[in-house]
């Protein structure tokens, strides 16, 4: 029924998004790229592609943040195109998808006012995807009861903050926590809005979104190892939407060391894989390399079907996986290890 | 250095062996010195060849460390600022400790590790492992700058040193001993002109008290027997034959 009326208010956006998916950098490029000798002959490779002569007007000593930059920049200008003319109920899943940046700009900034910085200059740190109205005024606001009170609670992440903490917890909690819940309310909010938009829409997010679920969870037993979070505060992370919940939730949290998520995750096929040739391995790619490969495969699939929103959100997935490809190499360039410049993740 | 100065004494029997035992002092000194100078100019040789050695593992230990930063960066993006806020003290501290060589305080500089990882959480959902072998590199490379930076300083502190010693073992060398050599020199040769001259005036002395004595001896005879004299001075009679 859907497929029937998608294109009425979505088909231009849809036909918009996958020519911007034809634009995305493929192997050829790459491995033009990787041959480079400067940043001068990175741009001037870059040049051909659809970034065009973005980098024409920088000043000669091309640094790599300066590329990162304006790379984003990019990518806004075409996702900013996107959201002014998207319609409901497209125009909220963008929403959505910003809500993550938001929620990172949001924690800096509190960072921020936590130590009693000057918040303006972070205003210009923020994620230009996570920007919102109100984001200046949380430099305004000087304790982090005002912030809340004034500020938060006008955005859309008043929910999650609502459901996870309460203003006194923001002086006590380390922040990463903080960030962690929000994100695990966000992850689990942003599923259920998938899933209540339903058809191919819920399918193909609630499996990138299950991964992400997923990824974090791992993530989070892995990198809490050795440290002063406790179990019970680390269970409290999960996000629980994923693949792996109940049942693997309740194994990864009982963890201690990476053998054991190991066994934890043998019965998942998609993840045990992962672990097979260990992470510590150096020779071999990390387990972070395998997860952002991982995210790229169902990115990409996501295009392989029609009439849905998901391949917005994996345009976007894509572009900043390249942009951080882009980065790399040009890191890899700027520094002279050549050696590792193959290690970006191919995306076509 | 004028080869003939010296001191400025009285050429005395006191005074010389004061000399003597002030050269010999100066021998003594210039030994240990030299010895000073040769056991510190080891240690700078043995300095400058760590300190190349460390510059060149420097070199190679912050690209390593720069680059992990960009790993950093790909996997997790801009850290930067979290790092900055959470942390509030130093974890890697440096100690200044000194130590003796030869008489010379050289400082040497050494690191602990104090308290715990402020950002342990950094990166949890997404790259905390690049983040802790980030950090774990560049707790590497402030080592190896530690470590550098002791040399450095030692290596300041023992040039000097070197120098300072080199300059007093010359000057003892050239200048001071040559100069008691010069006054014992001196001081001999004037006690030898002293001697001498003593020798002689004790001679004239002498012969001016026989030369008295005689006088002495020819007025007591005037004065005892003016006719005997006259008789036996002036005229030589002839011997009477009888």
């Amino acid at each position: 029924m859907e497929a029937i009326n998608f294109n009425v208010d979505n088909g231009y956006l849809e036909a918009i998004v996958r020519g911007f998916k034809g634009g995305i950098i493929n192997n050829n490029v790459y491995s033009n790229l990787t041959q480079c000798e400067t940043l001068e002959d990175l741009k001037l490779q870059l040049s051909s592609t659809d970034y065009g002569n973005f980098l024409q007007n920088e000043p000669s000593p091309l640094s790599t943040s300066t590329i990162s930059e304006k790379c984003l920049e990019r990518l806004m200008d075409d996702f900013e195109y996107l959201r002014a003319n998207s319609v409901e109920p497209l125009s909220t899943f963008l929403d959505y998808i910003t809500y993550g940046y938001m929620i990172d700009n949001v924690i800096l900034l509190i960072t921020g006012t936590l130590h009693e910085r000057d918040t303006h200059e972070l205003l210009e740190k923020c994620h230009p995807l996570g920007a919102f109205e109100s984001m200046p005024a949380l430099c305004i606001a000087t304790n982090v009861n005002e912030l809340y009170n004034t500020v938060l609670i006008e955005t859309p992440l008043a929910p999650y903050f609502e459901k996870c903490l309460s203003a006194e917890d923001l002086h006590e909690v380390d922040i990463e926590i903080i960030r962690n819940k929000l994100y695990k309310a966000y992850i689990e909010d942003f599923y259920n809005y998938c899933q209540k938009i339903g058809g191919p829409t819920g399918e193909v997010m609630g499996e990138i979104l299950k991964f992400e679920a997923d990824r974090r969870a791992i993530n989070i037993t892995i990198n809490s190892f050795d440290t002063e979070l406790s179990k019970e505060e680390r269970t409290k992370l999960y996000p629980e939407n994923g693949l792996l919940y109940p049942e693997g939730i309740a194994k990864l949290a009982k963890c201690d060391d990476i053998e054991q998520v190991k066994v934890a995750l043998d019965t998942y096929h998609d993840y045990a894989a992962m672990f097979e040739t260990g992470p510590n391995n150096s020779a071999e790619k990390s387990l972070e390399d395998k997860f952002f490969e991982r995210e790229v495969l169902l990115n990409k699939r996501s295009f392989e079907q029609q009439f849905h929103f998901g391949q917005f959100y994996s345009y976007l997935k894509l572009k900043e996986q390249e942009i951080r490809n882009i980065v790399w190499i040009a890191e890899c360039i700027a520094q002279n290890q050549k050696d590792k410049i193959n290690n970006y993740i191919p995306i076509f | 250095m004028s080869s003939n100065a010296r001191f400025n004494v009285f050429p005395t029997r006191m005074a010389l062996t004061n000399m003597k035992a002030k050269l010999k002092g100066a021998q003594n000194g210039h030994n240990l010195l030299k010895r000073k100078s040769e056991a510190l100019t080891r240690r700078f040789r043995e300095i400058t060849k760590k300190i190349e050695d460390s510059k060149r593992k420097m070199g190679k230990i912050m690209q390593v460390a720069s680059f992990s930063l960009a790993e950093v960066a790909y996997t997790t993006g801009d850290i930067s600022f979290q790092v900055r806020e959470s942390v509030s003290t130093a974890q890697l501290r440096v100690r200044a400790k000194s130590e003796n060589v030869s008489g010379v305080q050289l400082p040497n500089f050494e690191y602990y590790i104090d308290g715990q990882n402020a950002f342990e959480l950094t990166g949890l959902g997404r790259g905390g492992q690049q983040v802790q072998k980030c950090k774990d590199t560049y707790i590497g490379a402030a080592k190896v700058l530690i470590e550098l930076a002791s040399l450095q300083t030692a290596f300041v502190v023992l040039d000097e040193v070197i120098r300072l010693t080199n300059r007093r073992v010359n000057a003892i060398e050239h200048v001071t001993i040559p100069k008691y050599e010069n006054t014992i020199a001196y001081i001999i040769s004037e006690l030898d002109e002293q001697d001498r001259e003593e020798f002689f005036r004790l001679k004239m002395i002498q012969k001016k008290k026989n030369q008295g004595k005689a006088d002495e001896e020819n007025a007591k005879n005037i004065e005892s027997g003016e006719l005997k004299a006259n008789i036996l001075d002036s005229i030589r009679d002839e011997d009477v034959i009888f």
